[in-house]
């Protein structure tokens, strides 16, 4: 997780053009004298089809993701000045601006990386220990499958669900998080799904159930068993 | 018992065109205002199931199911009484609207400002949710702009208007933009409709 985590905080840097790095963060935000930027994709726009369509991909990275990015950026410059003057209650009023656009930010870089057109492996998932401790948790992959999407379909508003990793216990879990609210703390992300309307609406608007059912044939696998490893 | 229906829309799917398409009125009515209204009648079912046999711990765990769907359904309910065709009377604020009117003016200074207090609300909002010009305690009240996350109802004060901005409100119209789908929707406040609840307040949306 650490040197995938590090490589897309060197895409970052390589598109903002900073040249000092002091500590590789946590999906593509690090702590340098540079900004954070949008990440590239690794695949086309289109290349998630029929999944998810090209325009929906474009205007997801493009629009939503880079909004996420430049506000968490004004956001992070308003803190370094609060700090800078050593204004406490400033610091806690970005609170709030901090987790959502940090956490689209850091939530959406998660996601482009695990997703993988179909001709690049997407969907499929090895035998290894990620699917051993989804058989031995969940029963088997078609459990876990339906679990997962029940907890998607099941969130109430904006937000996400993720496959995680209990840091304390090494067990994988299913657990969702409200709008942009980041995987931190006592969980580590592994896969996660975006359940925000503008993820599928155009292409499959209210039937959020078919895209939920669709995304599993462009998950990249391999990314989740790095994460997990 | 008696189950919620869907409410008619008091005017066409395509009268609030081009502020609002008629693919979105007629998916947003019939698709997303209905579940809300069926998944209510079912949590309601069960609630009265729950009542009888005394299980509280069932009762307890369908409080969610009933604020999320129940105020998706009072949220619609109110939103598409609130809205009219571009270029009706409703839409006229002076004339539609004087009590009100005169009340936003001495709050805010001017319509504009309002507009500018109120758009501001509405972008703000981090997730799914709803903005709401209210009256607060009752009708007549001191006027407030506020919001609601996900489908949480105005509770206590009249909500005299209110905009959805969830994305399925606009999104097939005006994908990321949501300033422009601010922008539009003063062409289509029912203020006719807002006066009268600003003055008299708002009957049960949800009457049996």
């Amino acid at each position: 997780m650490v040197a995938l985590l590090a490589n897309s905080a060197r895409v970052a840097l390589r598109r903002s053009g900073a040249s000092a790095c002091s500590k590789a963060g946590y999906a593509g935000l690090t702590s340098t004298r540079g900004k954070a930027t949008l990440p590239d994709l690794a695949y086309d726009y289109g290349a998630l089809e029929p999944s998810i369509s090209g325009k929906i991909m474009e205007l997801h990275h493009k629009n939503h993701h880079n909004t996420y990015v430049n506000s968490y950026n004004t956001a992070v410059e308003q803190l370094q000045e609060a700090q800078h003057k050593g204004d406490i209650a400033a610091q806690i009023v970005l609170k709030p601006a901090i987790n959502f656009h940090g956490g689209g930010h850091l939530n959406h870089s998660l996601f482009w990386e695990n997703l993988a057109p179909k001709s690049a492996g997407g969907g499929e998932l090895s035998t290894g220990a990620l699917s051993k401790a989804i058989d031995s948790t969940y029963g088997s992959f078609g459990e876990f499958q339906s679990k997962m999407n029940a907890a998607l379909a099941g969130i109430q508003g904006s937000g996400w669900a993720w496959l995680v990793k209990d840091k304390q216990t090494g067990q994988i879990g299913i657990r969702t998080y409200a709008n942009q609210d980041p995987v931190v703390g006592q969980y580590e992300p592994l896969l996660g799904i975006d359940a925000w309307e503008h993820a599928y609406y155009l292409q499959y608007q209210n039937r959020k159930a078919e895209y939920f059912s669709a995304i599993w044939d462009v998950i990249n696998w391999k990314v989740v068993e790095k994460r997990f490893a | 018992m008696a189950s919620h229906t869907l409410p008619p829309l008091p005017y066409a799917y395509e009268a609030l065109e081009p502020v609002i398409s008629k693919q979105i009125m007629e998916l947003h009515h019939q698709k997303h205002h209905q579940t809300y209204v069926n998944n209510l009648n079912a949590a309601l079912a069960a609630h009265a199931t729950a009542t009888q046999t005394n299980d509280v711990s069932a009762l307890i765990s369908l409080q969610q199911k009933i604020r999320f769907n129940g105020g998706g359904h009072i949220n619609h309910s109110l939103f598409w009484k609130n809205l009219t065709p571009p270029g009706t009377p409703g839409n006229d604020l002076t004339g539609a609207a004087p009590t009100l009117r005169e009340a936003i003016i001495s709050r805010w200074g001017s319509e504009e400002a309002f507009k500018g207090a109120f758009g501001a609300a509405l972008l703000g909002i981090q997730g799914s949710g709803w903005g709401w010009l209210v009256s607060a305690g009752g009708p007549k009240g001191r006027l407030e702009i506020t919001t609601t996350k996900d489908q949480d109802p105005v509770t206590g004060d009249v909500p005299v208007f209110g905009v959805d901005m969830w994305e399925h409100a606009y999104y097939l119209q005006y994908l990321n933009n949501k300033a422009g789908y601010i922008e539009g929707i003063w062409k289509i406040i029912n203020w006719a409709e807002a006066e009268k609840r600003y003055t008299a307040g708002v009957e049960n949306p949800l009457k049996l």
